[in-house]
């Protein structure tokens, strides 16, 4: 029963951070239609933000997570706007491509500047895990599900109950109805994606606690894990991400604690297949008719 | 209040709009008739700004809309009901009709829109929290007109909102615009339904393949041998 909590409270922690990152992927792909090959790399470089500023600047560790968050919004927000913006009208197969080049330019762009060996990331807190019965959790733990879940609980709100959230509603659903009722849609896309690099940029600080290896690299299959969430929970649509990720994380942490490490990965993706045969939509997506 | 002047319009290599020149006056309804494919949504949207044209200009409210951003006109007093209605589907009525009034920050005027649409289109104040997908399709355009509406603008531009509904709806439809247009707002009116916009419409021009090949008043072409044989069918 230790053994089951343990890894059940372990693979919420990852699946909170999958979570986080999947919500980046959801909101893009529901506003652009474009899975953004490149938010996974957003990770590295908030890695490398966050590790830099508290290394080579010196900076207190909460301001090290602003700057790694600032320094993920323009970087994505760039990026929308010189490599795919351009390609809005053309076919979705040229910005897909692009994203894909994007990624690789984004790694070696990295290598290049920081070389290819990874560097430690500093333990950040030292508070003694809590002990609740028979079970022991880290401080680290608990603060990546209870953040996370606030910022979930906070994004929900925005895009409910928000007059900018709102406009990111209307412009998925429907880009050219939106721009006749006035909204920027060029300005909202902005927003979307500065939304999900914030979010990948908390993601990013977290992961690097629970894993603190930072290298060029490093983005690539946290990225793919939470792609496979937001896809898993049906692409588009905001709870579908969080719940992907969670059960992505959970899954993976029950394998490794009762198969084995090295299956974990293939458990997971079993699942995708799985789910994807029944639900083609993923877990909350449904087939939506609508009149014309 | 709106003055179209030579436009040309080209799809690729297709020339889809041939030198066409019209003007809509403040507080009149005027109406562009024409078969299917004659040019007529690909004037509204080159008057919105989503297809711009090669030649000829456009202005509204004696301002040159040719460097004016397509989501700039709501806040100029131009509103359009695109074809089809276009409802946010996933989003409940009354966030459509919210976002109608997306550029616009007075709570107060909002709330007495808000009103002036539920005057207009009753069914909507019974079924603000249902989603807009879940409406019927008389109801969605009702939800599109409200939407549009809520923008308070100086003109609205109707894309089709007889298609696809019922003899009836198409009625209640044409007598709701004919009482927006006496509230005081200008109404340009694109349809194929001829009889219908003709019987509302003070002033009609009328499209052909592309280019205008009649204009007058409603009442004069309703009498017209040639408009009665090619769009009223007698």
């Amino acid at each position: 029963m230790t053994l089951f909590l343990n890894q059940l409270i372990n693979g919420l922690q990852i699946g909170s951070i999958y979570a986080l990152i999947a919500l980046g992927y959801t909101m893009v792909y529901g506003i652009v239609k474009l899975i953004n090959f490149a938010h996974g790399d957003i990770i590295m470089v908030g890695a490398y933000a966050a590790l830099l500023s508290m290394t080579s600047l010196g900076l207190p560790f909460p301001l090290a997570v602003v700057i790694s968050m600032v320094v993920c919004i323009v970087v994505g927000v760039v990026i929308e706007r010189v490599a795919y913006k351009p390609l809005r009208s053309s076919p979705r197969i040229s910005s897909l491509i692009t994203a894909i080049g994007v990624s690789l330019f984004l790694q070696n762009l990295a290598q290049t500047i920081f070389s290819a060996t990874p560097k430690p990331f500093p333990t950040i807190f030292t508070v003694a895990p809590i002990s609740v019965g028979s079970l022991n959790i880290s401080f680290t733990t608990l603060l990546t599900i209870v953040l996370s879940l606030l910022l979930m609980a906070l994004l929900q709100f925005v895009v409910r109950s928000t007059r900018t959230g709102k406009a990111m509603r209307a412009v998925s659903e429907d880009t050219g109805a939106a721009q006749l009722m006035g909204i920027n849609v060029n300005t909202t896309i902005s927003i979307t994606f500065a939304i999900g690099c914030a979010l990948a940029a908390i993601g990013a600080v977290l992961y690097c606690i629970a894993y603190p290896r930072v290298q060029p690299t490093m983005g690539s299959l946290p990225g793919l894990k939470a792609f496979i969430a937001a896809v898993l929970g049906g692409i588009g649509i905001i709870p579908g991400a969080m719940l992907g990720g969670l059960i992505m994380g959970v899954a993976e942490s029950l394998t490794k604690g009762y198969i084995s490490s090295s299956l974990a990965d293939a458990v997971v993706y079993g699942i995708l297949i799985i789910v994807l045969l029944v639900k083609p939509a993923g877990l909350l997506g449904k087939k939506t008719s609508e009149k014309v | 209040m709106l003055k179209v002047d030579g436009l040309n319009v080209f799809y690729g290599a297709i020339h889809a709009l041939h030198d066409i020149s019209f003007q809509v006056h403040p507080g009149e309804i005027v109406t562009l008739i024409g078969a299917n494919g004659a040019g007529k949504t690909t004037t509204l949207h080159t008057i919105s700004g989503l297809i711009r044209q090669k030649s000829g200009t456009i202005s509204f409210k004696e301002k040159n809309l040719a460097a004016v951003h397509p989501h700039k006109l709501v806040n100029m007093g131009l509103a359009q009901v695109p074809e089809g209605r276009r409802v946010f589907a996933q989003m409940s009525v009354l966030e459509n009709l919210e976002m109608g009034a997306y550029t616009r920050k007075n709570a107060a005027e909002m709330k007495n829109d808000l009103d002036m649409v539920f005057s207009h289109f009753p069914r909507l104040k019974e079924r603000v929290k249902q989603l807009a997908g879940t409406l019927s399709g008389g109801e969605q355009q009702m939800l599109a007109m409200g939407r549009a509406l809520m923008s308070h603008p100086d003109l609205l531009m109707l894309d089709e909102p007889s298609m696809g509904l019922s003899p009836i709806l198409v009625q209640e439809i044409f007598s709701i615009i004919k009482d927006v247009n006496r509230d005081g707002t200008t109404i340009l009116l694109v349809e194929q339904n001829a009889n219908m916009a003709l019987s509302i419409a003070n002033r009609a021009y009328v499209l052909e393949t592309g280019k205008i090949v009649m204009e007058g008043n409603a009442a004069d072409l309703m009498q017209n041998d040639d408009v009665r044989k090619a769009y009223l069918g007698n």
